[in-house]
């Protein structure tokens, strides 16, 4: 009885191992540097070309913790104060996609256009 | 303040939709108050320790430690919710049944009872260490504002937790023996919604490539940044722009954990009960 239990767990353990098995790590060639400063991002717009996969890169100069994320970019991640963090981006097709700080989504945001 | 108001009470009600879920599936299992508190109190702990070494974890694993740590532990939380299913489609009727029959079932109910913790404390631990870090740049950034962003954290917290109580009591008003089939099936989607939001992490750390183009937008329809949306988003993992490896994922979490609490179910005594356990 407790061995189906465990089988169970065992089954949906499997599935996650499935999911994390799926894991050539990304090689992106195209790198976006972005920096935070007085919760403004630095540049507030940047372009980059579309269908290739993106890593920007986040250095936060403030002293104060911020949230980078996006809807579209599909990506939310904590910089510490004067932290730097990466965040991996799919292939986009072209638009403009906004991002950022979620505890300060009204006043720093910047977009990235892609084309 | 309505701003930090906001922030806290849109972190505080997705924990506490799952305590809320959490305290009406566990109505009537002796020594619940117990587990949940201590599930809270870790979560709690967890979070802010958490935000004090988030630049650690952000750079650990080659830069992918954040990542990788939120989706292990929304993995555990959904293996955590999984096993309780599966444990109560096993011993649910039973425990109803007999519900002042201490010995195995409570001896079993607790072995439940700390895999639902778990998931409390996680949800906690998650949403938390959000609360913490926001409320650690209002302190750091100081001047006069504070206090009242402060204030407006305060009212935020009440708020949620009012959403959390509200949840719990909206459950158990539900006949207990509907109550079953119903909290069976929230957790079910409350699981799968949480599985496609680790891959939404491994997403962006870059271990999942595969499927990542949008399945959908329906942002115009009813946007996962809405209250609605929020709400939906917590309680069966909505998106209003997942990727088709999230949908994936959702799709085949919800059928695993709806074929796994079938087919574990102990075999039924009386044609009868057939009919309605299809719910």
């Amino acid at each position: 009885m407790r061995m189906t239990t465990f089988d169970g767990l065992k089954a949906a353990g499997g599935l996650l191992a499935a999911v994390f098995a799926i894991a050539p790590v990304a090689a992106s060639a195209e790198t976006l540097q972005l920096s935070l400063q007085n919760h403004k991002f630095h540049p507030a717009e940047a372009a980059v070309p579309a269908n290739q996969p993106l890593t920007i890169e986040i250095d936060n100069l403030d002293a104060t913790p911020a949230e980078f994320e996006s809807k579209t970019l599909r990506v939310e991640k904590v910089v510490a104060g004067h932290a730097k963090i990466s965040v991996q981006i799919r292939a986009l097709p072209p638009g403009r996609y906004r991002f950022f700080d979620d505890y300060n989504e009204d006043t720093t945001e910047g977009f990235l256009v892609v084309k | 303040m309505l701003g930090a108001l906001i922030i806290v009470f849109r972190e505080v009600i997705e924990a506490g939709l799952i305590v809320g879920i959490v305290l009406a599936v566990t109505k009537g299992i002796h020594g619940r108050g117990r587990w949940i508190i201590a599930g809270v109190a870790g979560g709690i702990a967890g979070a802010a320790l958490l935000a004090v070494f988030a630049d650690a974890l952000a750079n650990a694993l080659a830069g992918v430690g954040q990542e990788i740590f939120n989706a292990c532990v929304l993995g555990l939380a959904v293996c955590m919710l999984t096993w309780h299913n599966i444990w109560m489609a096993r011993h649910g009727r039973e425990m109803a049944a007999e519900l002042r029959d201490a010995g195995l079932a409570v001896k079993n109910g607790s072995r439940s009872l700390a895999a639902l913790a778990i998931v409390v404390g996680v949800a906690v631990l998650r949403e938390g260490s959000e609360i913490v870090l926001f409320l650690y740049g209002l302190v750091i950034s100081g001047g006069s504002t504070a206090l009242g962003l402060l204030a407006g954290s305060a009212l935020g917290l009440l708020l949620g937790c009012a959403v959390s109580a509200l949840t719990f009591l909206g459950l158990v008003t539900i006949p207990s023996r509907y109550l079953f089939g119903v909290t069976t099936t929230l957790i079910t989607f409350l699981a799968a919604g949480l599985a496609a939001q680790s891959v939404l992490f491994l997403q962006q750390a870059g271990l999942i490539t595969r499927l990542q183009a949008t399945a959908w937008d329906s942002s115009a329809i009813l946007s996962d940044t809405s209250l609605f949306g929020r709400l939906l988003h917590t309680l069966i993992g909505y998106s209003d722009q997942p990727s088709q490896m999230q949908v994936l994922v959702y799709g085949v979490t919800l059928a695993t954990i709806f074929t796994l609490t079938k087919l574990l179910e102990p075999g039924k005594p009386r044609a009868a009960t057939v009919a309605h356990t299809v719910a």
